[in-house]
């Protein structure tokens, strides 16, 4: 018999198999994905009959890249574990990287304060009752010099989660890693630097859209020239899946705003191979399984193929779609904070059978405070067991050639494309920002998603099925009240001390090169190395850029 | 209880970006027949309060999920008091410890405090209940 034969006598059995289940009883549910995408009850040769292997898979570390960007993935090395972290005072953080570098981690990853994140210093009016309670709070190079304090930074790579002022911190980072002798060449790490996700769904901008790409631009490029390891931005779908987005969604606006920075780069001269393979992705990791394996693998594939046709990408290190993943923090939930070392523990498979090259595991914790040392012990202890204990990485994308997962990526990829074609017509995602597009699509997801919680047409147990009314019984971290008056004093005496000629004069050269083409990183990096402080550069930068304000809708 | 639709001002007061929460109350409040004005993020304590003055709101909605509650609620309320609105029933929503909800509702700066996992129709009817 040949292939064709075969296929048309499967599929007169399958409609017969169909026909004999379909009189028998299902569970009175809707079998979709949490995304809402409907879900056969079996997958067969017939659903993957265009799947072509040489052009729809290929090797590891080849084009179109779906399973996986490096060549021998985890048989070489694990992922990465690298718990996102921090809180109070530079001090404080610092004891905590130590520990978790103990502990057997294997990068850092900053989370910084509010006041950090939207560019003012803690002595400000707007950071009252806000510094070091969602992160660590950074003013100044000072504050970066103890956050790294006896932390090798030619040996560990740091990723930090900062956007509207990423240049800034950024400057203060590569300050500090000179002053202890690790030159600009050497040094590695992440800065998220993802300004459209944050119009579209984090909701921490500063500036407007156009110096935004414009300062991320200036990025790429001062990177490419004397940064070469660094990776200059880690496009983000993590928050836009928080806000509420699905699975496809995340995925198509994701690599929309993926798409977006390489044409900035290239519209600003830029060559996309001296840039692009800097680019790095985030995703999340939500609790349908093969939903989110299959979204990984559609963005390797959508990735490489958008960048050699549409952009004309020769190196294949541009083609090479690397990413980091955090388990879902919109999944955990604050009844019985037990079961989310359970839920975290089966995204993070997702993550680790969709190929991951970073992963942050959530605390179980987390939905109620920041994580204590314990409940981040047990987070990394999960990382640990899936890698030595479960044998899942003794075989690269062991889950391919399964009809179920080859036609959900080859779906979600489909679904992508029509999103990237809404997008396009709406005159690209600026436009599509503008007019808010993004915050609509996810709003409506959102709402949807929390409907059907409430409908119990989704069930999330210990909150609308199978709960108890005992009340959790865990240990929480506090945030010291006293951080707020300690950074304040701290900062107080810094203004003291440096030399403030240097630094208004730092201030007024960034202000005249705001508002020329310049790339603006080098002055930057001249004021944060006579300890100009964070707000004081994005007060500056203000007085030229000006501030976004959006719109509001819900 | 007359006819008129009850008037909620939802509000993101602080630094905090998250707004998933509070777009989807402020939906659900509004498909449960109430007025409701979304003030939008990153509003300072003297913002929300003028809104609320402005919008002749009966209640004050606040989502806070970055910790910051014990300042900004405290502080929004005095000033709801001062602008003579001691009567707006005031409730927040968000990363909120229990103990902490307990301080702000005995020492009387909120009415009400609602968590991660409570029902849409449970903030609806607590809602319409005090109104009825």
């Amino acid at each position: 018999m040949d292939n064709s034969q075969k296929m048309s006598t499967l599929k007169k059995r399958l409609e017969e198999w169909q026909d004999q289940v379909s009189t028998m009883a299902e569970r009175p549910v809707s079998f979709n994905t949490i995304s809402g995408v409907p879900v056969k009850q079996l997958y067969s040769p017939l659903d993957v009959d265009k799947f072509d292997y040489e052009k729809d898979l290929g090797l590891p570390g080849s084009y179109p890249y779906t399973r996986g960007v490096q060549d021998n993935m985890y048989r070489g090395r694990y992922w990465t574990m690298r718990q996102f972290s921090g809180f109070g005072d530079a001090f404080d953080s610092n004891r905590r990287y130590r520990y978790l570098l103990e502990q057997g981690q294997t990068g850092l990853s900053v989370a910084f304060d509010l006041p950090t994140i939207m560019g003012y210093d803690s002595d400000h009016e707007r950071s009252l009752g806000e510094v070091g309670r969602c992160g660590v709070a950074i003013d100044s190079l000072e504050d970066m010099e103890t956050l790294f304090d006896q932390i090798p930074l030619d040996r560990v790579t740091t990723s930090m989660t900062i956007n509207g002022p990423a240049a800034i911190l950024w400057c203060m980072y590569l300050a500090n890693a000179e002053n202890h002798g690790v030159s600009l060449r050497q040094v590695g790490g992440t800065i998220q630097n993802d300004i459209l996700k944050e119009y579209i769904a984090q909701k921490s901008w500063i500036f407007p859209p156009v110096p935004s790409m414009r300062l991320i631009t200036d990025i790429f490029s001062f990177a490419t020239d004397h940064v070469p390891k660094w990776n200059t931005i880690s496009i983000s779908g993590y928050h836009i899946r928080e806000a509420g987005s699905t699975a496809v969604q995340e995925l198509a606006f994701t690599l929309a705003d993926g798409f977006a920075y390489i044409e900035a780069g290239i519209a600003a001269g830029l060559n996309v191979d001296t840039f692009a393979p800097r680019l790095s992705f985030f995703f999340n990791a939500h609790l349908d399984f093969f939903e989110e394996i299959c979204k990984y693998r559609a963005a390797r594939r959508i990735w490489s193929r958008h960048l050699k046709e549409r952009y004309g990408a020769k190196d294949p290190r541009s083609l090479k779609l690397r990413f980091h993943t955090q388990t879902a923090g919109c999944s955990l939930t604050a009844q019985e904070p037990e079961n989310n070392i359970v839920r975290t523990a089966l995204e993070a498979l997702s993550a680790v059978l969709g190929g991951t090259q970073s992963l942050h595991t959530n605390s179980m914790d987390e939905v109620l405070a920041l994580p204590t040392e314990k409940a981040v012990t047990i987070a990394l202890r999960t990382q640990q067991i899936i890698a030595h204990e479960s044998g899942v990485a003794n075989t690269i994308d062991p889950l391919a050639g399964s009809y179920y997962v080859e036609a959900l990526t080859t779906q979600m990829e489909a679904e992508a494309e029509v999103y990237f074609d809404r997008i396009e017509q709406l005159g690209g995602v600026l436009k599509a920002i503008d007019c808010g597009f993004f915050q609509q699509e996810i709003a409506d997801a959102a709402y949807l998603y929390q409907l059907a919680v409430e409908r119990q047409e989704r069930i999330i147990v210990g909150v609308n099925r199978f709960n108890s009314d005992e009340k959790p019984q865990i240990e929480l971290l506090k945030i010291d009240p006293d951080v707020e008056f300690k950074q304040v004093e701290k900062l107080s005496k810094l203004r003291k001390k440096r030399d403030n000629n240097a630094v208004s004069s730092a201030l007024s050269e960034l202000k005249v090169t705001a508002a020329t083409n310049e790339n603006l990183i080098p002055k930057i990096l001249a004021a944060v190395k006579c300890y100009t402080t964070e707000g004081e550069i994005v007060a500056a930068l203000k007085e030229v850029f000006g501030v976004y304000k959006e719109k509001p809708l819900f | 209880m007359t006819s008129k639709k009850i008037r909620v001002l939802v509000a993101k007061p602080g630094l905090d970006g998250h707004d998933r929460g509070a777009r989807v109350v402020a939906r659900a409040l509004r498909d449960a027949g109430m007025e409701v004005i979304y003030t939008g993020l990153h509003q300072t304590p003297e913002q929300v309060a003028e809104t609320a003055l402005q919008e002749d709101v009966d209640v004050v909605g606040l989502s806070i999920l970055s910790g910051t509650h014990m300042t900004l609620v405290p502080k929004i309320k005095r000033l709801l008091v001062d602008n003579s609105m001691k009567d707006v029933l005031l409730v927040v929503g968000g990363i909120i410890p229990e103990e902490d909800a307990m301080v702000l509702i005995n020492e009387g700066y909120a009415d009400q405090v609602f968590t991660p996992g409570d029902a849409l129709e449970k903030i609806c009817s607590y809602i319409t209940g005090h109104f009825t």
